[in-house]
């Protein structure tokens, strides 16, 4: 019965959003498509923290990658849309390998310094290498081409675009899910509750750790692939570790223990930031806040405090 | 040679700041548990008081350099009995959110009250211009940077040596439980060290803005810079930080003169090759995750 409903409210959800550029302004085609876009981002973040229990403060660092590898191969190469993803999803893999190594030796509270420090090695490297990344002022004036696959499709119009998105980011949640659902993704929440039980099951704690963090890595460079040309420019700030705040609150705010709980956080954010921003520029001041009354009032997020909530009504 | 007395000196004040700040982020995570994030943005307010205290208000150096820190422990006592207190018991990665959620405010804080722009502190007439050490000329206030730092050092080492007070302190890192068993109010302890932890923040910051200039990005530096020394020490070790912070100081004392280029990257690789060899830090102890 629960299910049955959940599903059916999931697919009034997705056949509502199929329906947005036939019944919405263009304001809210990139709305929507900004909150696609970072749903993914902060998916990809929640299999690190929700699942297995890794707190990082750099996941932009694969995000920032991805939107970069995007604009260099747009600039340098003109690839087609879905080979140069491809390139953004490898980069930001890789970049995950490598900091991933370092990160996941230790425990959580190194993890988190780390994270942030190496995050933010990546940012200086795009602020100061200025003749690959042209510094801080970023990489612009790159223009979409063909889309691959012998499809004509006008990437350039934003509804085009968005449904482009909308597809892209359904396929990848949907990996993502099957993921998470796995037993590798059993694993891992197994990990987030007691890793030494997990090791000693002889399991290696470590490798599994590294593999989550490499994929949820692929995934942010995949949504940073999606923001690049949606946003016309590859700049530091994707880097910076305020937009790694972004999805950590997206997964508390939406619900760290649920699969669509940062799609709701991302939307929740998205529309909070459209509406505060329109009448103050301290958007962050109001993050901060919201993020410490979720931390000490809300730890499960709308989604677990709604769904509580319906439970007990139930009873 | 001059070169590298100036280099050496350079990386002596940069070191000694910088352990001023990174100790204070290991005493508090020693006691209470809690990695705190915004550490740097405590440091960040300390510099921006003393900021208004000395130009605006008009108040000599001297006594910003007590007034300042005192304004940031009075917030930290208000964050640690308001915010903090509903999240000791919690897990780690609480504390890690909440803390990062206060970096946001303060930050965003400092961007709302003082603006984005740069701003500049004059040191004291005292110690501005410059002395000549072994044939190179050295600003003064970087003298006073590092003997403010050793006399810090020596205070630290005699109060957690020496004193009722450390000894108390050490005691509840050691085992919180235990010494409440022995009538220690471990509520007293853990405030006090938090606010104790915020006074060094903001005393480094006080101290360190006349020799930077001063913007709202300064906090995030710090803090970075500060995991960085207490990943390369060894996380809650105090000789660590020390150790960290010198090393540290001499890459960036010595990079920034002779490798300009790569001297963003250099901390980094330091991390990284701390890591690879000693994974808990050069003066860490415990076994591998």
């Amino acid at each position: 019965m629960k299910t049955k409903i959940l599903l059916a409210i999931l697919a009034l959800a997705i056949a509502g959003l199929i329906a947005v550029p036939w019944i919405a302004s263009y304001f809210y085609i990139f709305i929507f498509t900004e909150i696609l876009i970072l749903g993914l981002f902060a998916a990809s973040f929640n299999l690190v923290f929700g699942y297995t229990g890794m707190l990082s403060f750099g996941h932009a660092a694969f995000f920032g990658t991805g939107a970069y590898a995007m604009a260099l191969v747009l600039i340098h190469l003109q690839w087609p849309f879905l080979v140069s993803l491809l390139v953004s999803i490898s980069a930001a893999a890789l970049l995950a390998l490598i900091i991933g190594f370092f990160c996941v030796r230790l425990n959580e509270v190194y993890f988190a310094m780390l994270s942030l420090a190496f995050g933010m090695m990546v940012f200086a490297v795009a602020y100061q290498w200025r003749s690959v990344t042209n510094g801080s002022d970023g990489l612009a004036g790159f223009s979409l081409g063909s889309f691959g696959f012998g499809l004509d499709l006008t990437l350039g119009n934003p509804a085009v675009y968005y449904h482009v998105v909308l597809a892209i980011v359904f396929i990848a949640s949907a990996i993502l899910y099957l993921i998470c659902r796995s037993s590798f993704g059993m694993i891992l929440r197994a990990i987030r509750q007691n890793p030494e039980r997990v090791s000693f099951a002889g399991l290696n704690v470590r490798t599994y750790r590294l593999v989550a963090f490499v994929i949820a890595g692929a995934f942010a460079g995949l949504a940073g692939g999606l923001i690049a040309p949606f946003l016309r420019v590859a700049s530091p700030e994707l880097l910076h570790w305020s937009m790694s705040a972004e999805p950590i609150l997206m997964a508390i705010l939406g619900g760290t223990g649920y699969f669509l709980g940062p799609f709701i956080g991302a939307a929740v954010f998205v529309l909070l930031e459209t509406l505060i921003t329109s009448f103050t520029e301290s958007w962050m001041l109001v993050l901060g806040i919201i993020l410490a009354l979720m931390v000490i009032f809300f730890r499960k997020g709308l989604l677990g405090t709604i769904l509580d909530w319906w439970m007990e009504v139930r009873k | 040679m001059s070169g590298i007395v100036s280099a050496l000196l350079n990386s002596l004040d940069i070191g000694l700041l910088l352990f001023i700040i990174a100790v204070g982020l290991n005493i508090v995570f020693g006691v209470l548990n809690i990695i705190n994030f915004a550490h740097g943005a405590l440091y960040m307010l300390g510099a921006y008081l003393a900021f208004t205290l000395i130009n605006i208000v008009g108040m000599p150096f001297w006594a910003a350099l007590f007034l300042a820190p005192l304004g940031v422990v009075i917030l930290a006592v208000l964050i640690d009995r308001f915010l903090l207190r509903f999240i000791y018991t919690r897990d780690i990665a609480d504390s890690l959110l909440l803390t990062f959620a206060l970096l946001l405010i303060i930050n965003e804080s400092v961007r709302m009250i003082w603006g984005s722009g740069i701003q500049v502190v004059q040191p004291p007439q005292l110690l501005a211009g410059s002395m000549h050490i072994l044939g190179s000329s050295v600003p003064t206030y970087s003298l006073f940077v590092i003997v403010m730092g050793l006399l810090l050092l020596a205070g630290l080492w005699f109060l957690f040596n020496r004193t009722r007070i450390g000894r108390i302190m050490r005691a509840a890192a050691l085992d919180r439980d235990m010494a409440e068993v022995l009538c220690i109010n471990t509520r007293l302890v853990v405030t006090g060290v938090f606010a104790f932890g915020a006074w060094l923040a903001a005393f480094g910051g006080v101290v360190a803005a006349p020799m930077r200039a001063l913007d709202p990005g300064m906090g995030d530096k710090i803090i970075i810079e500060s995991f960085i020394v207490v990943v390369i020490g060894g996380l809650g070790s105090f000789p660590g930080a020390l150790l960290g912070a010198i090393i540290l100081g001499l890459i960036h004392g010595f990079g920034g003169r002779y490798l300009p280029e790569v001297n963003m990257l250099l901390p980094f690789l330091g991390m990284a090759l701390v890591l690879l060899f000693k994974p808990h830090g050069i003066m860490g102890k415990g076994a591998n995750a």
